[in-house]
């Protein structure tokens, strides 16, 4: 068993600080429901000659547990909202960000980067299979897509999760903090090969970044 | 005119019936009850099985199932489930269940049995059609079992079967397989508009005379919001079937982006039906187990109006938010936030009817017969269900928990510890008017710790799965570095989940023994206040010798203008008038 | 149905809906075809604005005049509906058969004019895998002959039972509840013949 596992992204701690809030309120409300339950179990059981007592409901009571739980849920609601724009609000999105494009496949992940001139769409682009790359305490930007089914981009250390429609072109974003190896995973059914098309993200000091980038730009050419 | 003949002559008819006409092509609404009760147990156990050889590849990849030698090569060669067969297991054990076995127990059987008998008809408006209703759902069932048996294999892009994967046979590999699901789901489609059709025509024009609205029982209110949900929902699911069905095979491009199509539309239709349908799976479970507790607490329900009106209010709010399933789908990220305040309101209704049964059981004298313990469950686990939806309603945290072991829990929360508690409390409730003989409440009780306990050893630590990042349909976790960590736990999950089925056994004895070796039911056996108590166990065909009059709501439990503590809707008391429809 | 007849057993139900089983039946059965219906033509909505600059003007690929001849005839057969109910209430057995029998005539003519619209469309090289025009024409125009071809099929019925004497005397219910159905089938047309042909 384990909890939610290690943050590795800008936004994972207002997520996991989310869950954790509704946690305890849930856990409150499980924890009152569940005892009245079995006091009520307890306390209320059938003994020989007693009755019941005899009423049909009481408004006071009822307004409160309409009221609480109504009051509760639309704040969650409200705050819910704030940190979901700044994950996924298209207009939001960092502008400085460091651009890739990934198109899902069956059953990999191939990402598209920019190449010398930092520009994606250019003739300098070049591909890599299931190997994402990326600055550490930079926002990354990926144009996510795929090409025949629908895919599920995963990385559970940042706490991103979006799905790759064909047919759409979903910008995604995050800040890695902490610089490493972390997996790339599929979370929508894509066919026989879903449970296996992992990618992996890593994430650079800024210098070694580049470093990976010419170096994988030096062998294209001396491929070609 | 046609109809006519099985009201009228209501008892007459049956004695001449032949055993064809009075078992198997019946019309009579409490034989087809029956009839759909047997099928969707039997559906039951098909998805059951099929949950056992998931929990197998999980519990134990790429090792060979325990008499899995017999499957098929295209299967199981050597009994190694291969990705392609789990693929399809993953598909039909949710597609039976929802479909085949939950869906036709809550409605098929109990709106059936229980509809024309609690409200006093001698059967329902179109007998015959209700008969059709049975058929075609069988024989949709007979389809939907072909599947395993056609090249190819089964369906395989899970139950939702989000397009384009299910519309090309090119990318899944399924074609016929594919075909044949789709054709099943129209099929079983029409039984269920033909059910519905009949449950609401005949609650709203043959209630008996003194049965208001207001003093229907809740298991009545709630099976007829279910059919309004059902008639409604059902005909946008056949029409997202029938494109996917033509995208499948005349080469239309409804759901294929290279044409133009959008994949996002299936999704959209689908949920626009799905997430009424999740309604249609649990308010007829909630309004079952309002009246197991009233009962079993010996009060009245707590309430009664509101909750009515919660049910009303959930049936009303289940079309509003269908995009709760799509927040990580691509959909415009500002539609999700409306979303999730609508979904975020339906959570209070939910919460009322909880607080409801409590305030129900506060000051009862309750007694805890085998249906009233399955009664409870379906409450304390229902609260789990719901409470862990509020983790997936809230937009941010469900980008981490979308698709993965924790949404799994949470619907298993939801149709087990929900729905199928509430038809297990439902089976023991009513098994001796169905069948005119008591079950076994030693065993009954035997079958409940044990179901309880391995339920939530089984679906419990899917909650912490789910919080690890454990992805959903992963045919073999160990493909991942980070989820490696977590065999333990899957291996624990599977082996409560045998023990699981395994505690079934005493049920499975329970329900077939008894039926020829049970204590004889008298008319009343729990002292319960509805109107199908009041006749013979098993009732005569045509139900009530004479239609009976109603003088009360149906939970005058403990009532002070009668000794006894419970109160029959059809017994006239003095001085009680219409102030008893609370 | 069953009822008025257990009303005149002398068993009184609550008050419902007010109307006879059958007719509550039908109207609830419809309420299901709305949404039917609803699914496809949202479909189309959503389709069509999603591919605006692709689709293809209507009138370059739909021969309209005989369409609009076809959905004149739909319209007609309404009326004869109307007619043939007028004269079951009326306890008119002679015209209500005559109505009936218009009515199947002015379905089957529709139902057979599109199946000859949709041999000259295939022809043309028109098929419903012609990208999303094709396919979203051949499913809405398909389904709803799909609806008129039932509706043929229960109205000759229908018109059997009138020739056996099963509405006389008012008893109109059986052929209202058909009228019902038939008169949506019609209305649906008009929706589709708007969106698909004209705009």
């Amino acid at each position: 068993m384990q909890w939610l596992p290690p943050q590795a992204s800008t936004y994972a701690g207002d997520i996991d600080f989310m869950f954790w809030v509704i946690l305890v309120i849930t856990g409150i409300a499980f924890v009152v429901v569940e005892a009245a339950l079995l006091v009520f179990l307890i306390r209320y059981r059938h003994r020989p000659g007693r009755r019941a007592h005899y009423t049909h409901g009481n408004t006071t009571a009822e307004v409160i547990w309409t009221a609480v739980p109504a009051v509760t849920m639309i704040a969650l609601g409200i705050w819910s909202g704030r940190v979901w724009a700044e994950i996924k609000d298209r207009d939001r999105m960092p502008t400085d960000a460091f651009e890739v494009a990934i198109e899902a496949k069956q059953f990999e992940w191939t990402v598209t980067y920019p190449g010398p001139d930092g520009v994606l769409g250019t003739s300098d682009d070049f591909a890599v299979r299931n190997q994402l790359h990326v600055p550490v305490n930079r926002p990354v930007k990926i144009h996510l897509t795929a090409e025949d089914v629908i895919h599920s981009f995963f990385v559970p250390e940042f706490r991103i999760k979006q799905d790759a429609v064909p047919g759409m072109t979903i910008p995604v974003w995050f800040e890695a903090t902490a610089m490493g190896q972390f997996e790339i995973g599929c979370a929508e059914l894509c066919g026989l090969g879903h449970y296996r098309m992992r990618g992996v993200v890593t994430v650079h000091a800024d210098d070694d970044l580049d470093l990976w980038l010419s170096a994988q730009t030096a062998d294209e050419e001396a491929g070609t | 005119m046609t109809t006519a003949a099985g009201h009228g002559q209501a008892d007459a008819g049956h004695h001449g019936l032949s055993f064809v006409r009075k078992y198997i092509f019946s019309t009579d609404h409490k034989i087809i009850g029956i009839q759909f009760l047997f099928m969707s147990l039997f559906f039951l156990l098909v998805g059951g099985l099929m949950a056992m050889m998931i929990r197998w590849q999980l519990g134990y990849p790429g090792q060979p199932l325990p008499g899995g030698g017999g499957l098929p090569e295209t299967m199981a060669p050597g009994g190694v489930i291969l990705p392609e067969f789990y693929n399809s297991l993953v598909t039909m054990h949710g597609t039976f269940m929802v479909f085949f076995a939950i869906m036709p127990l809550l409605v098929g059987v109990y709106a059936n049995y229980l509809i024309p008998l609690k409200i006093g008809a001698p059967d329902m408006a179109f007998p015959r059609i209700n008969m059709a209703s049975f058929w075609i759902a069988f024989v949709a069932g007979l389809i939907m079992l072909a599947g395993f048996f056609v090249a190819g294999g089964h369906a395989a892009a899970g139950w939702t079967s989000y397009a384009p994967l299910s519309a090309r046979p090119d990318l899944s590999g399924v074609h016929m397989g594919q075909v044949l699901w789709l054709v099943s789901l129209i099929v079983l489609g029409l039984s269920s508009i033909l059910g519905a059709l009949n449950y609401i025509t005949t609650i709203i024009n043959m209630r008996a005379p003194g049965m208001h609205w207001f003093r229907m029982p809740l298991s009545i209110w709630s099976l007829f919001i279910t059919a309004i949900l059902v008639l409604l929902a059902m005909p946008i699911l056949s029409g997202a079937l029938i494109m996917l069905l033509f995208d499948q095979t005349l080469g239309t491009s409804f759901f294929s982006p290279p044409e133009g199509g959008q994949p996002l539309l299936w999704q959209h239709l689908f949920w626009f039906f799905g997430h009424p349908e999740v309604y249609i799976l649990i308010l007829p479970a909630m309004g079952m187990v309002s009246d197991i507790i009233a009962n079993g607490s010996r009060k009245p329900i707590f309430g009664y109006h509101s909750m009515v009106y919660a049910i009303a209010a959930i049936a009303f709010l289940g079309w509003l938010v269908w995009g709760h399933h799509m927040f990580q789908s691509g959909m415009n990220p500002m539609l999700g936030t409306t979303f999730m305040i609508s979904t975020m309101v339906i959570a209070v209704p939910s919460a009322i009817k909880t607080f409801n049964w409590l305030g129900t059981l506060w000051r009862g004298n309750i007694r805890l017969h085998t249906p009233m313990l399955n009664a409870l469950a379906f409450v304390s686990m229902f609260v789990i269900g719901g409470l862990s939806g509020i983790f997936m309603a809230s937009t941010p945290v469900d980008i981490f928990i979308h698709d993965t072991y924790f949404i799994v829990a949470h619907i298993h929360y939801v149709l087990f510890g929900g729905s199928l508690f509430a038809i297990f409390a439902a089976i023991y409730f009513w098994y001796p008017k169905m069948f005119g003989r008591m079950m076994s409440e030693r065993l009954g009780k035997v079958h409940f710790a044990l179901t309880f306990v391995f339920y939530n050893l089984t679906f419990f630590p899917m909650h912490f799965l789910g919080m690890g990042g454990h992805m959903r349909r992963i045919y073999d976790p160990s493909e991942y570095e980070f989820m490696q960590g977590m065999q333990g736990t899957n291996t624990l999950i599977s082996i409560a989940a045998f023990l699981l089925l395994a505690s079934q056994a005493p049920f499975m004895w329970n329900f077939f023994w008894s039926l020829w070796k049970g204590a004889k039911a008298p008319d009343n056996p729990w002292e319960d206040n509805g109107l199908e108590w009041t006749v013979p166990s098993p009732p005569p065909h045509g139900n009530f010798a004479k239609t009976p009059t109603v003088y009360h709501g149906p939970y005058e439990f403990a009532s002070p203008l009668v000794t006894e503590d419970y109160l029959p809707q059809s017994r006239p008391v003095p001085g009680a008038g219409g102030r008893a429809a609370s | 149905m069953s009822h008025a007849m257990a009303t005149n057993a002398g068993t009184a139900f609550e008050p419902g809906a007010g109307v006879y089983d059958k007719k509550l039946g039908m109207w609830v059965f419809l309420g299901s075809e709305v949404m039917f219906f609803t699914a496809l033509i949202g479909t189309y909505i959503v389709l069509r604005f999603g591919a605006a600059e692709t689709w293809p003007l209507p009138s370059s690929v739909l021969n309209i005049p005989v369409t609009a001849v076809n959905t004149f005839i739909l319209i007609c057969s309404s009326v004869s509906m109307v007619k043939a109910y007028a004269a079951a209430v009326e306890g008119n057995g002679k015209g209500l058969r005559f109505w009936l029998l218009i009515t199947v005539l002015g379905g089957a003519t529709f139902v057979g004019v599109q199946v000859y619209e949709y041999m000259q469309l295939v022809g043309h090289g028109f098929a419903p895998s012609s990208g999303l025009f094709g396919s979203t024409f051949y499913t809405m125009t398909g389904f709803h002959g799909f609806h008129v071809s039932m509706g043929v099929i229960c109205m000759s019925w229908v018109t059997v039972q009138a020739h056996r004497g099963k509405y006389d005397n008012g008893r109109y219910e059986g052929v209202e509840t058909i009228g019902l159905y038939w008169h949506f089938v019609d209305l649906v047309w008009i929706i589709l013949f708007t969106i698909v042909y004209l705009i």
